[in-house]
């Protein structure tokens, strides 16, 4: 199985007038972390968002191949097919939890799909027939472990949107994590965090990879992270691919210091981390 | 120093509040000047103009002062009071709401066999029934899925006729009617859903609110099957498995209802089997309800209501899942529809209006959205208070707005606006072999 996870071919997307995606080509490898990093309005949610069926590509292939040899054009697939069949799972910039809900609740919708057939459509949920109990216990139970692992036992049945910021963000992944995906997007998941939580954050994410052998995708301002756990890094600016390649040839590559910190000329600083 | 300053600003405050008390007396001034100021007398064959300004008067020093002393008040008196008020545990609200439920549901079955229940009240009764049935309907689509439907009175009339016609023209009775209502209005609710349910907010408010005028105008409008503006007539009452309720058998039937059971005659029985019916249609409403929403269909409401776009990423698809809170809702709207038709024996489009779509609304909104007893108790004051009111009947619709106005001063989500968790981790880790970790 040596094929990438992703492959990402020749993605445009434009508004109207406005290129945000260029023609974008990368790769993501399978069981590996892959940052997509660049200056601000580069394009990099415009391509989460791509992959993630949020948006429609203008042009391009973004195709996602399983370990068992199925291939998906995510660029052709509806949102929720991609989410439900294709397993890919996203997190957003700015916190989408169901802020109503408590923990465990928001953990549970996530196990929609496999609960919507254990309940046979509701009809065997609403007899309450043995086999959905079951499963409806599996799913309690994944959520708890989930809870466990980010550390939120205890505020399991308090509304997501009373918890604090930083476990909002662990609780998001965590509900992405509970779809059972093979590919975990993740829209800047350290923004906002003190410098103990993103390493935390870098603890449980190095852990998806490991324990749960999911790949990640991950859209990152925050250097500590994207340095410290990342295999490899894409950098886009202006909505093309300025480099690639490991953090350490990244971060010497003189076009990733031109992007963020401007012409040797032109002596102002783009505040990458806004 | 510090002593000219706070009177100074207590001064201040004074003016202010003089001032703002001051503008409030006008508003109420311009308001009733046109409202209870003028009255139209007839006077003979024409009408002729009469002024109440002593009334107009009164009411504007009333708001005055009313005002003025709102103003006044220590300031921090709110504040301070919300501060104080005690913290209730998940767990006290649920064993407080379950035991009202209790209560309210013993009361509604011993309601027909109290001494003050005459026909009137068991009339009232069944009126605030349907209401209640309709509202708990319409909380699945507005207060579980959180699509604003502003039509759903379409779905009412759809039960109501099918049953009218189904009877008119196959001679179906109200049990056989009452699964092609509910089955219908669901088909209904989704041909009108599948459309419109991509538009979100206020623009499937309005589109809703179109469905449901041109449900109406379609049963205005088709006079060969619907008999237009004239409606349906003798519809017929429910019978008591095969047994009439009526005084003598008529020939060749069944004997009557009180004959079998060595009653005396009463035009009571047949409302109080009528009062149970529908109690029983909601109380069915009412399981079904909390039990879907534990349900994973009803949880995907639920999420689909706090926030699509992160449905859409758990690969919950919105579209069919809207489409079916839609269709439960308008089937419940269906059973009560054929209900209201047999209870009235005669329906027309008149009963489907608007302003009854609007109605079952405000029970919902004002009973706190997705809370089932709140919307009992905003049935029963929505339909019984303009019933004791009745003498106030001029004042009706004044009395309505500014019930709804304190509603959203105090109370802005509702009666009771407390979500009850569906499922909790608590009990299932005492329950289950899972150790609560340190």
């Amino acid at each position: 199985m040596s094929e990438a996870l992703l492959h990402v071919a020749d993605l445009t997307m434009r508004f109207g007038g406005l290129t945000a995606v260029d023609g974008l080509t990368f790769t993501a490898e399978r069981g590996a972390i892959t940052a997509v990093i660049g200056p601000n309005g580069a394009g990099k949610t415009t391509l989460f968002n791509c992959i993630t069926g949020f948006y429609k590509p203008t042009r391009g292939l973004i195709e996602l191949r399983h370990d068992a040899g199925e291939s998906y054009n995510l660029a052709r697939m509806q949102g929720h097919r991609i989410a439900r069949v294709a397993r890919v799972a996203r997190t957003f910039q700015n916190i989408r939890l169901f802020p109503r809900m408590t923990a465990l609740e928001n953990l549970i919708v996530a196990q929609h799909n496999k609960l919507m057939r254990a309940s046979a459509f509701t009809l065997a949920g609403l007899f309450g027939l043995p086999g959905y109990r079951a499963a409806e216990r599996a799913a309690v139970e994944k959520a708890r472990i989930w809870l466990d692992r980010i550390s939120l036992t205890e505020r399991a049945d308090d509304e997501a949107g009373t918890l604090p910021y930083g476990a909002q963000r662990r609780l998001e992944i965590a509900r992405a994590m509970c779809t059972d995906p093979v590919l975990l997007c993740l829209d800047e998941p350290a923004a906002g965090l003190n410098a103990r939580e993103s390493a935390e954050l870098n603890r449980l994410l190095l852990d998806i990879r490991e324990a749960d052998g999911v790949s990640l995708l991950l859209i990152e301002h925050d250097m500590n992270v994207v340095m410290g756990i990342s295999d490899h890094i894409v950098v886009l600016d202006y909505g093309k691919r300025i480099a690639a390649g490991t953090p350490e040839a990244v971060r010497a590559d003189p076009n990733v210091i031109r992007a963020y910190l401007g012409e040797p000329d032109e002596p102002h600083i783009t505040n990458g981390d806004a | 120093m510090t002593a000219s300053v706070t009177t100074s600003r207590g001064a201040n405050h004074v003016m202010a509040a003089l001032k703002d008390a001051g503008l409030a007396g006008f508003v109420a001034l311009m308001l009733a000047l046109p409202l209870v100021g003028f009255r139209t007398v007839e006077v003979g064959t024409g009408l002729s103009l009469e002024t109440r300004f002593d009334w107009v008067a009164y009411g504007v020093i009333a708001v005055f002062i009313g005002r003025l002393i709102l103003n006044l008040w220590p300031r921090n008196w709110r504040i301070q009071r919300r501060k104080d008020a005690p913290h209730v545990s998940t767990e006290t609200h649920a064993t407080t709401m379950k035991l009202v439920a209790a209560v309210g549901i013993a009361f509604a079955i011993l309601l027909p066999f109290l001494p003050f229940a005459d026909r009137y009240v068991i009339d009232l009764a069944i009126t605030v029934l349907i209401y209640i049935m309709l509202g708990w309907g319409l909380n699945i689509v507005v207060g579980l899925a959180g699509l604003l439907d502003l039509g759903y009175v379409a779905f009412y009339a759809v039960g109501a006729y099918s049953f009218a016609l189904g009877a008119r023209y196959w001679g179906l009775n109200f049990w056989e009617a009452l699964p092609v209502a509910g089955a219908l209005a669901a088909i209904v609710g989704m041909l009108l859903g599948f459309p419109v349910l991509r538009l979100r907010g206020d623009y499937l408010a309005i589109v809703t609110l179109g469905f449901g005028e041109m449900i109406r105008l379609l049963i205005i409008n088709w006079q060969g099957l619907t008999g237009g503006p004239n409606g349906v007539t003798g519809i017929p009452r429910p019978s008591f498995f095969g047994f009439p309720f009526a005084r003598e058998a008529e020939e060749g039937g069944p004997i009557p209802f009180h004959e079998v059971f060595g009653l005396e005659y009463s035009t009571l029985h047949r409302f109080i089997f009528l009062y149970f019916i529908i109690l029983i249609l909601a109380l069915i409403t009412n399981a079904f309800t909390m039990r879907i929403r534990r349900l994973p269909i009803g949880r995907a409401w639920e999420a689909l209501r706090e926030d699509e776009i992160a449905c859409k990423s758990l690969g919950i698809n919105p579209t069919n899942t809207k489409l079916t809170a839609f269709a439960v809702g308008a089937m419940f709207g269906g059973f009560a529809g054929a209900f209201f038709a047999t209870r009235q024996g005669f329906i027309s489009p008149e009963s489907f209006n608007f302003l009854e779509s609007a109605f079952i609304l405000a029970i919902v909104v004002l009973g706190g959205m997705g809370s089932q007893t709140g919307i009992v108790i905003a049935a029963v004051l929505l339909t019984v208070l303009p019933e004791i009111g009745r003498d106030l009947a001029e004042f009706r619709m004044l009395l309505f707005g500014a019930a709804m106005i304190a509603i959203m001063v105090w109370r802005p989500y509702g009666l009771l606006s407390r979500r009850a968790p569906t499922i909790q981790l608590k009990g299932q880790l005492e329950s289950g072999t899972v150790k609560e970790p340190t």
